[in-house]
């Protein structure tokens, strides 16, 4: 549908503004797997608050703009083997490449950085792949 | 506090834009990434919505040494692709296209993704615990025969 590619856009935009806030604003780069995962391992510890604060916005923003729509399904599988599987995944992958689809997507290729335009184009293929095996011959999503 | 508010105001931003985009249905992120299903273009648009405003940022900081807040800003990008870069590029393409979730979303969506959501986020903190461990596996240098 056409309305949702333009939604697409007013969204993305407002995600690249929220990363050209926390650049120019804060010095840093917004990698929601960095920006969580440095809670997590300690790396973060010195700007635990900053990161925090960052990620209950994330959290709450949704939450505010709710009431404006009648309905929200995210469509999160029933299939918690596929869930556990997939996030274990996604947490080990992107603090071992270093960035997700904010870092290297966003934020990377936005600056013309090689890793940047690396990752993404393999998280790409490689998710691309997953869904044909898992879906289309496997069948388990 | 101003550091405290901008972030806020960052992650906000952020969380709005994941929300209204429509990236917080893992249908939409499946459907960009099934090319032999029912395509949905609609990552494109937002990935190139969302690199506007971020190059504009980054031809800014061209000018400028430190943030507003006095932070150093970021040097510039490192050159060297790994083999850390792709495969844990090639691990969270695979999770990502299963589940259909990447780490900003699962946050932005926490609210209302019901008790999948909960695991999946448990086990994405769990593979981050446990990633510094695979990571020092990785950097180990591969000993001579």
């Amino acid at each position: 549908m056409p309305i949702d590619w333009i939604w697409g856009l007013i969204g993305g935009l407002l995600i690249g503004t929220g990363g050209a806030v926390y650049l120019l604003g804060n010095g840093r780069i917004m990698g929601a797997s960095g920006i969580i995962g440095g809670l997590v391992d300690g790396s973060g510890h010195d700007t635990k608050w900053e990161r925090l604060v960052f990620l209950a916005g994330v959290f709450l923003l949704p939450i505010v703009l709710m009431p404006f729509y009648r309905e929200v399904d995210p469509h999160i599988t029933s299939n918690w083997w596929v869930l556990i599987a997939a996030g274990l995944l996604v947490g080990v992958g992107t603090r071992i490449a270093n960035g997700c689809t904010s870092g290297h997507g966003v934020c990377g290729m936005s600056r013309l950085s090689l890793r940047g335009f690396a990752a993404t184009i393999v998280y790409i293929l490689a998710g691309g792949v997953g869904v044909v095996v898992f879906r289309h011959l496997l069948g388990v999503i | 506090m101003l550091r405290l508010s901008l972030a806020f105001l960052a992650g906000g931003l952020f969380g709005a834009g994941l929300f209204v985009s429509g990236m917080t249905d893992t249908t939409k992120v499946q459907g960009w990434l099934d090319v032999f299903g029912n395509w949905d273009p609609t990552l494109a648009f937002v990935m190139g919505g969302a690199m506007i405003p971020m190059a504009l940022a980054w031809l800014a900081r061209r000018r400028r040494t430190t943030a507003l807040t006095g932070t150093p800003l970021p040097p510039p990008p490192s050159t060297r692709i790994d083999g850390k870069l792709i495969l844990g590029s090639v691990m969270f393409g695979i999770g990502w296209g299963l589940a259909g979730l990447c780490p900003g979303p699962s946050i932005a969506a926490l609210s209302y993704g019901g008790a999948g959501l909960y695991v999946f986020v448990a086990a994405m903190l769990t593979g981050m615990a446990l990633a510094p461990l695979l990571r020092s596996r990785l950097d180990r240098p591969v000993p001579a025969e």
